[in-house]
């Protein structure tokens, strides 16, 4: 496996993750329908450790498709040659760098 | 034509994903409540129509990306697969509409 | 410390069809020892009935490719102290996503008639009798052209592409790559037809810029620009029509 098919890779699966995690992330949303206590107790469930890890995880996973989804931009977009190979790892770079920020944050 | 909406939603999302990942970072920090988060959405006209293009964004891009997945790692081609992936774009616009319902209400 | 090359190469042969097994071969080790020196010394002094396929010998005809050590590469002009840079033995085996006659030989049918299902063939659109075209060398279209033009047709690329493993109608990357280089060419004439042949499941939107093919074309091409331009020229040739 050489850089290309790691970052297509990394691409895919995190995209698969987001699309698992969204359905719920929208029906938490949603229940602030029933009022702030509701809204309150579902972030009282969030606070727990592994619930803290998961979300620690889909924020890299979208951080980390959001840089792979500007790479296969610029390989579609943009006329290129040399400096492909770069593109994975400033994806990379770019999704740890967001991560660390949201687990500094959390 | 599949692709062109692909690539024009993801030029789309990259924006939005950007703005939401800063928002988020921004927002985690001291803890989130229901108070604090509601207080900043509801009524807000601007934040509104943001998250409405993400979630509409959002409808097109995941059920497009998820169809060449399902095709080569799980060999599910054929109408049934586009069917399903319409479903799944119809309920992530139902869920997504009623969050925004729920947030900026 | 003496570094010595040592006397013979340990080398694993495919033998067999779809269904087969490796056979260890013990092989003299030379200096300036090619992958393909390897497999034809295996052939005419230890085993007859080992099959492959090799023609030119210098990297023109596209014949000899093979996988080796799980990656696929031209065997004439692949160097032993290249394959043999971190490890002590050769595993030779007929290329990926390819059906296995026998031994090291695949049934390349399906290779080339994708060349023919992305029309790659040329069709010009004056006779002999008139003035031919005039195309300068710097123009863009003619330097695209450039970039892709020298393919063998070695299938090293249609063997690397995890599309191809995946999605068995797929084009792959030598034909969409040819496609690519008539659509450029300002003397072709089937451009509409061509970009039809090449737009859907089984073409070029297909592809996922894995960038396999145009890490180990062994003429540097690379298949996923001219894929790149291809999608972008069906995407105009669309929005064209409508507007």
């Amino acid at each position: 496996m050489h850089v290309g098919t790691w970052a297509a890779l990394v691409h895919r699966v995190s995209g698969i993750l987001l699309v698992l995690f969204l359905p719920g992330h929208f029906i938490a949303l949603g229940s602030a329908l029933e009022g702030a206590a509701a809204f309150d107790s579902f972030l009282a469930w969030t606070e727990q450790p592994l619930v803290k890890l998961s979300e620690w995880g889909i924020v890299l996973a979208l951080a980390a498709h959001l840089g792979g989804g500007l790479r296969v931009l610029a390989l579609e977009f943009l006329p290129w040659r040399d400096w492909q190979k770069s593109l994975a790892a400033v994806a990379a770079a770019a999704a740890i760098a967001v991560s660390l920020a949201f687990a500094l944050a959390l | 034509m599949l692709w062109i909406a692909q690539r024009a939603s993801a030029a789309v999302l990259a924006l939005c994903v950007a703005v939401h990942l800063a928002t988020m970072i921004y927002a985690i920090r001291g803890g989130l409540s229901a108070a604090e988060i509601l207080g900043r959405t509801r009524g807000s006209a601007g934040w509104l129509a943001f998250y409405s293009l993400f979630v509409l964004a959002v409808t097109v891009h995941a059920p497009i990306g998820l169809r060449p997945i399902l095709g080569e790692w799980l060999r599910w081609r054929g109408a049934s697969r586009d069917l399903f992936l319409l479903a799944l774009a119809m309920l992530l616009a139902g869920l997504g509409m009623r969050a925004l319902l729920g947030v900026f209400r | 410390m003496v570094l010595t090359t040592p006397a013979t190469i340990a080398v694993r042969v495919w033998r067999g069809g779809a269904a087969g097994v490796f056979q260890a071969f013990e092989v003299p080790r030379h200096e300036s020892q090619t992958v393909l020196d390897v497999v034809t010394y295996i052939q005419r002094s230890l085993d007859a009935t080992l099959a492959y396929r090799y023609a030119c010998r210098v990297g023109m005809c596209g014949s000899c490719a093979m996988m080796v050590n799980g990656r696929a590469r031209w065997t004439c002009r692949t160097h032993i102290d290249l394959v043999l840079q971190d490890r002590k033995d050769i595993t030779i085996a007929p290329l990926r996503n390819l059906p296995v006659i026998r031994d090291l030989v695949t049934d390349m049918r399906e290779f080339f008639d994708k060349w023919a299902r992305a029309k790659g063939r040329f069709q010009g659109r004056v006779s002999r009798n008139e003035d031919f075209e005039r195309i300068k060398p710097d123009d863009p279209d003619r330097v695209q052209v450039d970039a892709g033009i020298e393919c063998i047709g070695c299938a090293v690329c249609y063997a690397s592409c995890d599309v191809v493993a995946w999605n068995p109608d797929y084009l792959g990357p030598a034909a969409l790559n040819r496609a690519w280089t008539l659509i450029k060419d300002a003397r072709d004439a089937k451009t509409m037809a061509r970009l039809r042949a090449v737009a859907g499941d089984a073409g070029c939107h297909s592809c996922h810029t894995h960038l396999s093919c145009t890490e180990r074309c062994p003429k540097s091409i690379s298949p996923t620009a001219g894929i790149a331009g291809l999608k972008r020229a069906v995407v105009s040739a669309v929005v064209g029509k409508a507007f």
